[in-house]
């Protein structure tokens, strides 16, 4: 069927932090050159800040720069950073650590990345971009010369055999000079540009990280407004690269998380249950207790850094945000650099918009943002994340060199593996009991998936495509003991046997959107894809 | 023909709201709000018989805060011709909300009106009944189906046990049941077009209607949860549990 098709100056992929500080940067440089700019934002989520996640704490850096009486505007930036804590955990008890001078967040603001998000649509809107959320970008354009020249938002009303019901609604072709790729950890889209365009040659492999998150009301008298925690240490073993935040909101509200990097080697981690087994330690259940959890969600996070990020730019578009992998892991902060790429990379094409001869490339933008404030970060910050390979005490020990000694100025750079490849076979380990949810301060993953709000249309094909249907039973469970089980913080995946054989059953409707399975999976047999839009998870205040 | 339907702003039938802390109300801030999905049931069988040509306008009308343009923008993208919005502070009472009704009814002069059986924040089931009283017209609530004439339209309601069958002397009031259709997905380029349809924002005051509230709430809390059941040897333990601990028996 022929689709409907719209063309503006350029389209964003994706209604986050980078995305909407592109669109902003766009309309204002358009404003100051009193030229007419058609921008457009397509986003997955039924709202913007819908699919959206985050600790957070928030460097302004980049918004002082974007939107400098951000104050005046209403910005909810309502609670600065009082006190950071760092601590060391082992089972029974906890150690305070100097706080590395990356984790120092002086002038820093507590912030919901979600509410914040929700702001700078406003301010993009108010500058003329058109916002489109409840639509996802399904498939990138190309001309015949191979040149991106849009995407297409997917098909409406298709049903789980494939074929159109009868709300059915072909996709609609977004056709733009320019189209930024903004779509977060582990883009959908983006994947297939690496392939197609070889953007990952020369570059190390991206590391992930798997960030699980709740929002708790706690009783008054325990609440801090602007505390900030961080720990490492226990449950994790020394092996495995993560910690926890624990961030004090206004209105009597904590944000609680816990990050674990997905090179952990051992098929029998959960990293759900252990954020939930951390919540139980008696450092960290006291402020829990007599409170109520309120929301839960999960998102992968780049973590790779510099010698991660892959070429930026090919013929008719760009690679801004996380999706490239622009966060200062040692910081635990990519806000400030997400919209930093996206400014950079707005001022590029706005320039290549009003060039005299056609540019189909904006190789100015990697230049211009080598430039930038955001790649001295990410350079002095580069070796701290691969040095954790040496283990905890390994890590931390190379780490206080790096920062101390070498005021990341080493000569040489750590370099990263994939992922996926650092699971090892279950033979070698023993499977983990992990403790029961006790309902009131830890949960179970079908409790927690409720208070995610996802829901997606059942009659619609499955979103989380298996390359080889075989696999998940032949490689995965025999060998791997069934790690999507686990690595799935919303129980979308499971094994079941219905007195038959094992077989995979993927429970789509329940996914987060967090993009997990598509990097870990040992045989890189599941492809993530965009459901019909305006599916999955509605994050109020995350 | 000339359909008046209505829309009301409620919060997202995926999202779980729970009640605020001091147990007010319950906590709606940064959370998604979206339209009424039974007055998304309304618009879209005014849509319906307007594209079978059995009508001529579609009015979409909202009452409460002034971000229910939202959902009215997405009654215009639907299909519906032009909208007005009664703005008021919190969302009204059913019986003031049905009283704004009237009045728009009596300002607009529509043949029929649609509304959606129930809003899923207040289930109240009210506004519907309310309107036909205070209008005197006939009501057809909880349809699933429709079919439009002339003069009269005839309802197919869904009743405990089965279906009634009534024809209504036109104008008269629908309420809109879950069965009526399926709505369907709203078009990229309608949304668009629906940011330049008309879209009239009136006061209470403007159709000469005081608002009054009649309804305090007390309290919003949880219901209580259940606790975890326990394991009985026999049947003499559980007549002596029954019996001592929780007397009943």
């Amino acid at each position: 069927m022929q689709r409907d098709s719209m063309t503006y100056d350029v389209v964003i992929v994706g209604a986050g932090p980078s995305g909407l500080a592109a669109s902003i940067r766009l309309m204002q440089l358009a404003q100051e050159h009193q030229r007419e700019l058609s921008v457009c934002v397509l986003e997955k989520g039924s709202e913007v800040g819908a699919h959206i996640l985050s600790g957070a704490v928030m460097e302004p850096r980049a918004l002082n720069e974007l939107i400098p009486g951000w104050k005046a505007q209403g910005a909810p930036l309502h609670t600065p950073v009082q006190h950071d804590q760092f601590l060391f955990l082992t089972s029974q008890s906890s150690y305070r650590l100097p706080t590395p001078p990356q984790m120092h967040n002086d002038g820093n603001y507590v912030v919901s990345l979600g509410n914040f998000c929700r702001w700078l649509a406003q301010q993009a809107e108010a500058l003329g971009v058109e916002i489109y959320p409840g639509f996802a970008a399904a498939e990138v354009l190309y001309d015949e010369a191979g040149t991106v020249t849009g995407v297409a938002t997917g098909d409406m009303g298709v049903g789980r055999d494939g074929q159109p019901t009868t709300n059915y609604q072909p996709g609609m072709e977004l056709h733009a000079r320019y189209t930024l790729f903004a779509e977060g950890c582990r883009g959908s889209l983006t994947k297939t540009l690496f392939q197609r365009f070889g953007l990952r040659e020369g570059a190390d492999p991206q590391a992930y990280g798997i960030g699980i998150k709740e929002l708790w009301e706690i009783e008054p008298e325990k609440h801090q407004p602007g505390l900030v925690v961080h720990t490492i240490g226990w449950p994790l073993d020394r092996h495995t690269y993560g910690g926890s935040f624990l961030y004090h909101l206004e209105n009597r509200q904590v944000a609680v998380g816990f990050v674990i990097g997905l090179d952990y080697q051992n098929p029998y981690l959960s990293p759900f249950e252990e954020f939930q087994r951390f919540k139980t330690h008696p450092a960290i259940r006291p402020a829990f207790e007599g409170g109520r959890r309120i929301a839960y969600g999960a998102r992968t996070l780049s973590e790779g850094g510099l010698q991660s990020i892959p070429k930026l730019t090919f013929p008719g578009g760009l690679l801004i945000g996380d999706t490239a992998g622009f966060l200062n892991v040692s910081k635990i902060k990519g806000i400030h650099t997400a919209m930093k790429s996206g400014m950079v990379a707005a001022e590029s094409v706005f320039d290549a918009l009003g060039a005299a001869e056609p540019v189909l490339e904006v190789n100015a933008y990697p230049g211009q943002l080598k430039q930038s404030w955001l790649w001295d970060e990410l350079s002095q910050v580069r070796n701290i994340r691969p040095s954790f390979r040496w283990g905890l005490f390994g890590g931390i020990l190379y780490s206080a060199l790096d920062t101390y000694l070498l005021r990341g100025r080493a000569p040489w750079t750590l370099h990263h593996h994939e992922d996926h490849k650092a699971l090892k076979p279950a033979r070698a380990y023993t499977p983990i009991e992990y403790p029961k949810p006790d309902g009131k301060i830890s949960f179970d993953k079908l409790s927690s998936v409720f208070i995610s709000n996802t829901n997606h249309e059942e009659n619609q094909p499955c979103h989380l495509t298996l390359r080889d249907p075989d696999v998940p039973v032949t490689v995965n469970l025999a060998e791997y003991a069934g790690p999507e089980q686990r690595y799935c913080p919303a129980g979308v995946y499971e094994f079941v046997e219905e007195g038959g054989p094992s077989r995979l059953q993927i429970n789509a409707q329940n996914c987060v959107h967090c993009k997990t399975c598509d990097i870990k999976d040992p045989a890189q047999n599941i492809d993530w894809i965009v459901p019909e839009g305006g599916g999955g998870p509605n994050y109020p205040n995350m | 023909m000339k359909i008046l339907v209505t829309v009301k702003r409620v919060a997202d039938y995926n999202v779980k709201v729970y009640p605020k802390a001091d147990g007010s109300d319950v906590e709606i801030a940064n959370v998604k709000m979206s339209m009424n999905p039974f007055d998304e049931i309304a618009v879209e069988e005014a849509v319906r018989l307007k594209e079978s040509g059995n009508a001529t306008e579609i009015i979409a009308a909202s009452i409460g805060v002034s971000q229910c343009q939202e959902v009215l923008r997405t009654a215009l993208a639907m299909g519906a011709d032009r909208a007005i919005l009664v703005e008021t502070g919190a969302a009204p009472e059913p019986l003031a909300v049905a009283k704004l009704l009237k009045a728009l009814v009596e300002r607009e002069q529509p043949d029929l009106v649609i509304l959606g059986k129930q809003a899923i924040d207040g289930d109240c089931n009210q506004t519907g009944q309310m309107l036909a009283a205070l209008l005197g017209w006939g009501q057809g609530a909880f349809a699933s189906k429709l079919t439009l004439g002339e003069q009269e339209t005839e309802v197919t309601r869904e009743i405990d046990g089965g279906l009634e069958t009534l024809i209504l002397k036109l104008p008269a009031v629908v309420t809109a049941d879950l069965r009526l259709n399926e709505p369907r997905y709203v078009k990229l380029p309608n949304i668009i077009k629906a940011k330049k349809k008309l879209l009239t924002t009136l006061s209470p005051g403007d159709l000469d209607t005081v608002l009054a509230a009649q309804l305090t709430t007390l309290k919003v809390a949880e219901p209580p949860k259940r606790e975890a059941g326990i394991k009985v040897a026999d049947a003499a333990e559980l007549v002596a549990k029954l019996r001592n601990d929780v007397k009943v028996i």
